[in-house]
């Protein structure tokens, strides 16, 4: 297993090092349907834990994708411009969202691992 | 035609409400009704009716008959359309206007040979029918049919999928319609939809409206389409959402629905409304209801302004999103009527950031009607 963790609003963040990836689950892909637009953060952009850092535009709706810490974008996606469905077809894999560097590592704290995620998960149905 | 509102109150139920849940359809709250927005995904079940046959539960929407001789002229006085002339099986869509010329419904009328059956949006049946009864004169009656369930079959292979049940529908050409048996149930079917593509809409009494949805998706052609396609389809073939693209705001002329007021109305004006709506006529509106085709990937919603190169405000976005067949995003607004000509070149706020999009020619998906 990975070290992989989980925000309550379904994004995903895998930290290596200083810098993080991040995306949305695949719970939160399966929810939203379709995906056909995903507006990515500008690298070098300052995202703040709890904002809006990215949007996601299924047929039928847009979604704001929240930043699970603060840092600095360092990576996008540019994948899905081209192929948006990416996150249909692996959320947690070459659906990823940005990476950036992490400003405090207590930023992770309270977010919930794999097994916590399932759990809470299995609460909301 | 219609328009989400969730209530308090407690959520009704069509009769395919169990299918829907047996079928894997996700449900969500729809005009006061526990409906499915999807089975299989959007995307889909959007290109599934565009290329074989797609089975829509619309069961939430009204359907009204008017009773009685005269129904057509009493009907006449509330409405922009010709009554008196519309033969037996032929249908008509029209627009229930207020006092101010604004759109209070849109909906399908039929003449049949003891009534005129009327369709209306689910979240405006409730008014729609207070409207008729306080309006139609003694001895025209107005009788709401809860006790029928609507269905439709849209797509490319949908009038063989029922002619093969139903020995006859394919006879009927475009908005028209007539009764036929099947398996002892009496159908009132009209081969009409609110998806762009050949099809026909199938009102079934209720006790019988399980068995012929499984009948119709026995045939490997047919799958059932939730909302969600149902809003797509609609929008890349240029047709109105009521609550969204028309309503009390807004009038016919400037929501390019003048087609659907007939010469013997449009010269005399005797409709609610008429005086601004003959003015707009000769004058022209000052805003159009248009197509317009984002440049880039993203779909502009619902409430996005719309801005001329200068940022001057010149109208609003009523419905956008993406098109799966057009393959890219669509959307339909108001705009100034000097901007209304297609390939006008405009902007849309969205998120802070300004959108190019151009005015287009509906629909963006070609009508496949059987005229």
């Amino acid at each position: 297993m990975s070290d992989r963790k989980y925000t309550k609003d379904h994004e995903w963040i895998d930290v290596s090092g200083g810098e993080a990836t991040i995306g949305i689950s695949d719970y939160a892909q399966d929810q939203l349907g379709d995906v056909v637009y995903v507006d990515l953060p500008d690298v070098g952009q300052q995202v703040e834990k709890g904002a809006e850092a990215a949007v996601i535009e299924s047929v039928k709706a847009a979604s704001e994708v929240y930043a699970p810490a603060t840092g600095e974008v360092t990576a996008r996606n540019d994948a899905l411009d081209d192929n948006p469905a990416l996150v249909n077809e692996s959320a947690e894999g070459d659906g990823w969202f940005y990476r950036m560097k992490l400003s405090n590592m207590s930023d992770l704290d309270g977010l919930m691992d794999a097994e916590a995620y399932a759990a809470y998960l299995e609460a909301l149905d | 035609m219609s328009a989400d509102s969730d209530t308090d109150q407690t959520i009704l139920k069509t009769p395919l409400n169990d299918l829907h849940r047996a079928l894997g359809g996700r449900m969500v709250p729809f005009a006061g009704y526990d409906m499915p927005v999807q089975f299989d995904g959007i995307m889909a079940e959007h290109t599934h009716t565009r290329t074989a046959a797609g089975l829509f539960d619309v069961s939430h929407m009204g359907q009204v008959r008017l009773v009685g001789d005269g129904a057509d002229a009493a009907l006449e006085r509330l409405i922009p359309s010709n009554m008196k002339e519309l033969k037996p099986g032929k249908q008509r869509y029209s627009l229930f206007l207020n006092d101010a010329g604004g759109i209070l419904d849109d909906l399908m009328i039929t003449r049949r040979e003891d009534d005129l059956l009327l369709v209306v949006n689910a979240a405006c049946k409730d008014a729609d029918i207070a409207h008729l009864t306080a309006a139609m004169p003694t001895g025209i009656a107005v009788v709401p049919m809860p006790e029928r369930a609507l269905l439709a079959l849209q797509g490319p292979d949908a009038v063989s999928v029922l002619d093969a049940l139903v020995p006859g529908v394919a006879e009927l050409t475009f908005m028209t319609s007539g009764s036929f048996d099947w398996d002892g149930a009496d159908l009132w079917i009209s081969r009409s939809g609110y998806t762009g593509e050949d099809g026909c809409e199938i009102s079934v009494p209720e006790a019988r409206a399980v068995a012929l949805a499984e009948a119709l998706l026995a045939d490997a052609r047919v799958k059932p389409i939730g909302l969600g396609a149902r809003d797509s389809l609609r929008l890349e073939a240029g047709l109105c959402l009521y609550g969204h693209d028309i309503d009390t705001t807004t009038s016919p002329v400037e929501a390019n629905l003048q087609w659907a007021m007939q010469k013997r109305r449009r010269e005399a004006g005797d409709f609610p409304g008429g005086e601004r709506i003959l003015r707009e006529l000769a004058e022209g509106p000052t805003r159009r209801r248009v197509g317009l085709k984002p440049e880039g990937r993203a779909p502009i919603r619902e409430g996005a302004a719309i801005l001329e190169a200068d940022g001057r405000n010149v109208g609003t976005i009523t419905s956008g999103g993406f098109g799966p067949s057009v393959g890219g995003p669509v959307a339909m607004g108001y705009v100034e009527t000097a901007l209304a000509e297609p390939g006008t070149a405009l902007f849309a706020e969205q998120r802070g950031k300004s959108l190019p999009l151009q005015v287009a020619t509906l629909p963006f998906s070609p009508h496949n009607y059987k005229r």
